[in-house]
């Protein structure tokens, strides 16, 4: 493989790594919500929770580069206040990724959450536990399952992000080149072939094992359940 | 320690409509299933909220409607022992019992001992293992022993016993007995058995309908009870065993009764609940019977249950005995109050103390 292809794998994994690990306290906390959440505007909440799923990923992308561009109204606040720039930087990416992946994530966990036994958290608050400590102490290790789930599914979605991304951050190598990015660049030039066979090879296999070490996970939290 | 209740709350048609005070030791809610039993532990233990009321325990007010006064069950002190015991099953027998008290450590006071009770529930060989691979007696055991260690100041327990079969009962028995006299904690207890109530309890309430029918000691108060399986206690004491005939001769204030060979030891005080419907009335002194108990009393009472039946109250000597008769036989019999009769009891069981 190329200095430049290897460049888009090491991105792809930066951002799909860091798109799941910093929507994770989201996802959960969306996700019980959802669960357990008596509010007004619950399902409009589900709805917007929902939406990157049905949009097309370029709506998605250039909503977000509306709003998260260097112009739009959150881009421009984060960046003065904070310095914080999405628009064409890896970090951007990142975004466009977590958005992505979140309903996926979401749901995977609010199934979960939903499963838990209710019973058990009421229990845990007559033993002295506050809602907080119930839900660290009894719904979390009990959802994990539906967590690490939710996680890789999230992480693949990120894996494989294309549309969303390219529109959001566009297509610079070293910045915003993921892999599904520089594939679809490979098949536009000439003699590119050989090198996109390469990378959906590798593509393939990142989401495989993903998928696995997710399955040996949850078989393992399971069995540790079962027996010990 | 003292609890309170006086509390009104609708669920959908139902209407529960509550007030009594329980008195040290273990206080039974009885009655049928739909009474309103277990919405008044729920109501006790915070899990939910009465529409109207007020719960006090200790001079502590945990729930009072009017003045807008409800303290989250995890702020109340009142362990729960539920029916289906709701062990953490991501969490070891140990972590389980351990993990109450873990929240009550700031409550100052000594604190809670696992290995006493441990010992108490005979509990020491499950430490390490998951609540998965626990019996179903093993398992309420732990969660009596998960419940203690949280130091409540009231343990609910909300008819333990009833998803488990007689011989697994008959193994928790003798644990909640040794909790009342021994940890000195005030348990309520939820319960339809009149057998487990006869043998528990020192205060009975008694529930239909949503409603508080009767409250009393158990001797008293038991009787009363349910229409359809109606009985009496005795407070009776073993004063020597048969061996030949492989018999038991107890003493009670009402007269000798003698029954199968009973485990206790002579001088142990046992509790003998006698159904009315295993009492049969004569106007003479039966001769010639089967029937190894027979006791002279007179009649205090006569209270028609249906167009058929009746239950005959009778004072032998002090104690209570209760009669169910058909009416006709009562009519026949010209039972009234105060005519001396002879009770013939044709079965007793035995709830030891």
């Amino acid at each position: 493989m190329t200095a430049e292809e290897w460049t888009a794998v090491r991105l792809s994994l930066l951002v799909a790594t860091t798109a799941t690990l910093a929507s994770l306290p989201f996802g959960i906390a969306i996700a019980w919500l959802l669960a357990r959440g008596k509010f007004w505007g619950k399902s409009v909440l589900d709805t917007l929770v929902h939406l990157p799923l049905i949009l097309p990923p370029v709506v998605t992308g250039y909503l977000l580069l509306l709003s998260f561009g260097r112009r739009g109204f959150i881009g421009s606040f984060l960046a003065d206040e904070f310095g914080i720039v999405f628009s064409f930087r890896w970090t951007g990416a990142a975004l466009a990724c977590a958005i992505m992946g979140f309903p996926l994530m979401v749901r995977a966990i609010r199934l979960s959450i939903e499963a838990v036994d209710r019973r058990l958290e009421a229990a845990a608050g007559t033993l002295g536990a506050n809602p907080l400590w119930v839900f660290a102490t009894v719904t979390l290790p009990l959802c994990l399952p539906g967590i690490i789930a939710g996680a890789i599914l999230g992480f693949a979605k990120s894996m494989g992000e294309f549309g969303a991304t390219i529109t959001f951050v566009s297509n610079i190598p070293g910045e915003t080149q993921t892999l599904p990015s520089l594939i679809y660049t490979l098949t536009q030039v000439p003699g590119g072939d050989a090198a996109a066979m390469r990378l959906t090879l590798v593509s393939i296999a990142i989401s495989m094992v993903a998928l696995l070490g997710s399955e040996l996970l949850a078989r393992r939290i399971g069995s540790r359940r079962q027996t010990a | 320690m003292s609890l309170e209740v006086d509390v009104e709350h609708a669920r959908g048609s139902f209407q529960l409509r509550a007030r009594f005070t329980a008195a040290p030791g273990l206080t039974a809610l009885f009655g049928r299933s739909g009474s309103g039993k277990t919405s008044i532990v729920d109501i006790v233990g915070g899990l939910i909220r009465p529409t109207r009321g007020k719960v006090i325990v200790d001079g502590q007010v945990l729930v009072d409607t009017e003045r807008r006064v409800f303290v989250p069950a995890h702020r109340r002190r009142i362990g729960y022992v539920f029916q289906d015991s709701r062990l953490f099953p991501h969490l070891s027998v140990r972590h389980n019992l351990l993990y109450g008290r873990w929240f009550a450590r700031g409550n100052g006071g000594a604190v809670a001992d696992l290995g006493a009770v441990v010992d108490l529930l005979g509990i020491g060989h499950l430490l390490d293992r998951q609540p998965d691979s626990l019996s179903g007696g093993e398992k309420q055991r732990v969660a009596i022993g998960r419940a203690l260690l949280a130091r409540p100041l009231l343990v609910l327990m909300d008819e333990p016993l009833a998803s488990l079969d007689e011989a697994r009962r008959a193994e928790i028995l003798p644990y909640i007995e040794r909790l009342r006299d021994e940890a000195g904690v005030p348990i309520l207890y939820v319960s339809h058995s009149v057998a487990e109530v006869a043998r528990l309890a020192t205060t009975v309430v008694i529930m239909a309908e949503g409603k508080v029918t009767a409250v009393g000691p158990v001797l008293d108060t038991l009787p009363l009870a349910d229409a359809n399986d109606g009985g009496s206690v005795l407070d009776a004491t073993v004063s020597r065993h048969d061996e030949a005939f492989e018999l038991s001769v107890l003493t009670t204030a009402a007269g000798e009764l003698q029954v199968p060979r009973l485990g206790a030891p002579t001088g142990a005080h046992v509790r003998a609940y006698i159904r009315a419907r295993d009492v049969m009335l004569s106007l003479r002194p039966p001769e010639d019977i089967s029937a190894l108990n027979v006791l002279g009393g007179r009649v205090a009472s006569v209270t028609p249950i249906s167009g058929a039946q009746a239950d005959v109250r009778l004072d032998c000597n002090g104690a209570l005995l209760m009669a169910r008769l058909t009416i006709k036989s009562v009519e026949r019999l010209a039972l009234t109050p105060g005519r001396p009769v002879f009770a013939v009891i044709k079965s007793v069981s035995f709830e030891r103390t």
